[in-house]
């Protein structure tokens, strides 16, 4: 089998006496979506933090390519090709989609001692980038991303993750704030970079939308690996049931039913 | 490759005027061109002659200089109030060395100007190290000038003022009237304009100070020098204050240690007046340039009028307040504006 791109062994984090991170050791190949399941306070977040270098684990081993790697810094993750696009993805609202798209590394002209930065070729790189993933209402650079809607400032920055030569794309809860459409939209990007060959880390806790493009699934339970499965090991019941923490799901339907059945018992015989 | 060029065809079919009203400083044109007809109605010819143009000019060259890097300061999403401490520091610092101790006069501009950029520097330092607003840190650095100004000021000469006599070369350059009425201070200001719109719009500083008031903590993730970047721009705006207090001694020829604090709501309603977001990340050096202007023109036209000069307070309160409401909706407009309609 092939070197994954990015493995983690054995990796443990703690801020002071506490556990966040127990023993984690996971692999994502290129081309490949892995799924990273969890409740709110599981671990995702610390997770995620730690391989885009923000944190620095307390303990075990982060491997790029089968070469043991430690981030000092997030640009030291980012320099190696780990990007990282947030829940709201653009986060410069009041810049323009040609401005954002090169933040930190804008194209310039030199003229003399002086140096402009290129409007034009920034416009219309950020424009191309984001249509080759099927986003073509994004026609003028100039606008501004706090006008577009959430799956396009995910595409974009989807899209600008991919231009700058991302290997691992690291999505943190990208459907979580969009509607059934837009869901969508950002699912198919999804697997537009996944074909494109980039190892995929997508953090959800919608169980659907992991299933539709996941290969691979990790399931985080207080900050430990509570299962890691293959595509079509386990149902949606069972990955729920999972994530809530064993079998307790199943028990707080049944109790969510009988409280609607009771309620409108007491409707019915108020009327 | 078509859907490329369809791109551009698009953006160039849209009405020029459309694209023109979405810009930031849309909102503070439109204020500065409405105060400038008020008073000429209000004021008649006097208002647009030259001695009326350069009461206002000469106002907005000296808060001009100071509004430029606040501006830039606000858009980056901080703000410096120690300016107004930093003015009068500077020409006393001046005045007392070159003025009251005889000693060179390039001597007491390079020491005005050193003190200027060393608050700014201690400013930044600790707006960084302490992840206080800087609106505190600022104040509390006021205070401080304020103090050591007035302290350093009696100790060394026993007085609260100092004069200095300027000569040729500084008079003709930082105090002179151009025109017995023009203020040569108006020629620094464009100056600095030119500068501030190169760093801000043209250079890919500016993208990093839009990127720094839009998100701190992603900006330093994209690689922007986001430390460096600030300290610089707290150096940017209190080395103008200096400047502006190097050039009120040459003008007035004396310098006392009050005054000045004028100059921090003046400049920081300029800026907001001229588009600027006050959290941060929005503005343009052109809207900052306008709402100068307006400031200065409701500031002096009042006096070329027949109202109560106390009225001039409340027209400059009532068109702060209006300018934010405006530039609010000039920035939805932005914000909202496509080039199809969304289907």
């Amino acid at each position: 089998m092939t070197t994954p791109v990015l493995e983690l062994r054995n990796v443990n984090k703690s801020f002071g006496p506490i556990d966040v991170l127990h023993d984690i050791s996971l692999k994502v190949h290129a081309g490949e979506v892995l799924c990273l399941l969890g409740d709110n306070g599981a671990g995702k977040s610390t997770l995620i933090k730690t391989l885009a270098g923000v944190h620095k684990q307390t303990s075990g081993q982060i491997l790029m390519d089968g070469e043991e790697l430690m981030f000092e810094r997030p640009k030291d993750a980012a320099d190696r090709g780990i990007s990282t696009v947030h829940q709201f993805g653009g986060t410069f609202p009041l810049m323009s989609i040609g401005r954002s798209f090169f933040v930190g590394v804008e194209p310039v002209i030199k003229w003399g001692p002086f140096s402009f930065f290129d409007r034009k070729t920034a416009n219309e790189t950020a424009v191309k980038a984001v249509r080759e993933f099927g986003i073509t209402r994004i026609d003028d650079g100039d606008r501004l991303i706090g006008g577009l809607s959430g799956g396009e400032r995910q595409a974009l920055a989807i899209a600008r993750a991919v231009h700058f030569g991302a290997r691992v794309l690291i999505l943190d809860e990208p459907t979580a704030a969009l509607g059934v459409k837009e869901a969508a939209h950002v699912l198919r990007i999804v697997f537009e970079a996944r074909k494109r060959g980039l190892a995929i880390i997508f953090i959800t806790h919608q169980v659907m939308h992991a299933m539709t493009v996941g290969d691979h699934f990790a399931v985080l339970i207080r900050g430990a690996l509570a299962a890691d499965f293959r595509k079509g090991e386990k149902t949606r019941e069972e990955i729920t049931d999972l994530m809530a923490g064993g079998e307790a799901m199943a028990e707080l339907e049944s109790e969510i039913e009988s409280y609607a059945q009771s309620d409108s018992e007491t409707s019915s015989a108020a009327q | 490759m078509t859907s490329q060029s369809s791109a551009t065809e698009s953006s160039r079919s849209l009405p020029a005027l459309g694209r023109m009203i979405r810009r930031p400083e849309m909102g503070s044109f439109v204020g500065m061109l409405a105060v400038f007809l008020f008073f000429w109605v209000a004021a008649g010819g006097l208002f647009v002659s030259s001695a009326g143009f350069s009461s206002w000019l000469n106002i907005a060259a000296e808060i001009g200089i100071v509004a430029l890097p606040i501006g830039l300061l606000m858009i980056a999403g901080e703000l410096d109030l120690s300016i107004g401490a930093i003015i009068p520091a500077s020409s006393l610092t001046l005045a007392t060395i070159s003025g009251y101790f005889g000693m060179p006069e390039a001597v007491g501009i390079l020491a005005a100007l050193g003190m200027g950029l060393l608050v700014g520097f201690i400013n930044g330092w600790l707006v960084l190290r302490t992840g206080l607003p800087s609106l505190i840190v600022t104040i509390g650095m006021m205070f401080v000038v304020m103090g050591l100004t007035l302290g350093f000021s009696v100790m060394l000469t026993g007085s609260t003022s100092a004069t200095i006599e300027p000569s040729e070369l500084s008079q003709m350059l930082l105090g002179q009237f151009v025109g017995g009425m023009f203020q040569v201070t108006i020629f620094w200001w464009l100056g600095a304009i030119v500068v501030f719109f190169y760093i801000l719009h043209v250079s890919r500083i500016g993208n990093w100070i839009f990127a720094l008031g839009g998100d701190r903590i992603a900006a330093r993730n994209a690689g922007i020098p986001t430390e460096k970047l600030t300290i610089s721009l707290f150096m940017m705006s209190s080395f103008a204050a200096a400047f502006v207090g190097i050039s009120q001694a040459m003008v007035y020829q004396s310098a006392q240690v009050a005054g000045g604090q004028a100059f921090i709501f003046n400049s920081i309603m300029c800026v907001v007046i001229g588009g600027v977001l006050l959290t941060g990340g929005f503005g343009s050096v052109v809207g900052v340039v306008f709402g100068t202007i307006t400031f200065a023109m409701v500031n002096q036209g009042i006096y070329f009028t027949d109202f109560d000069p106390n009225l001039g307070s409340i027209i400059i309160g009532a068109l702060l307040l209006l300018a934010v409401i405006m530039n609010d909706s000039f920035r939805k407009m932005a914000l909202n504006y496509t080039t199809k309609k969304n289907s």
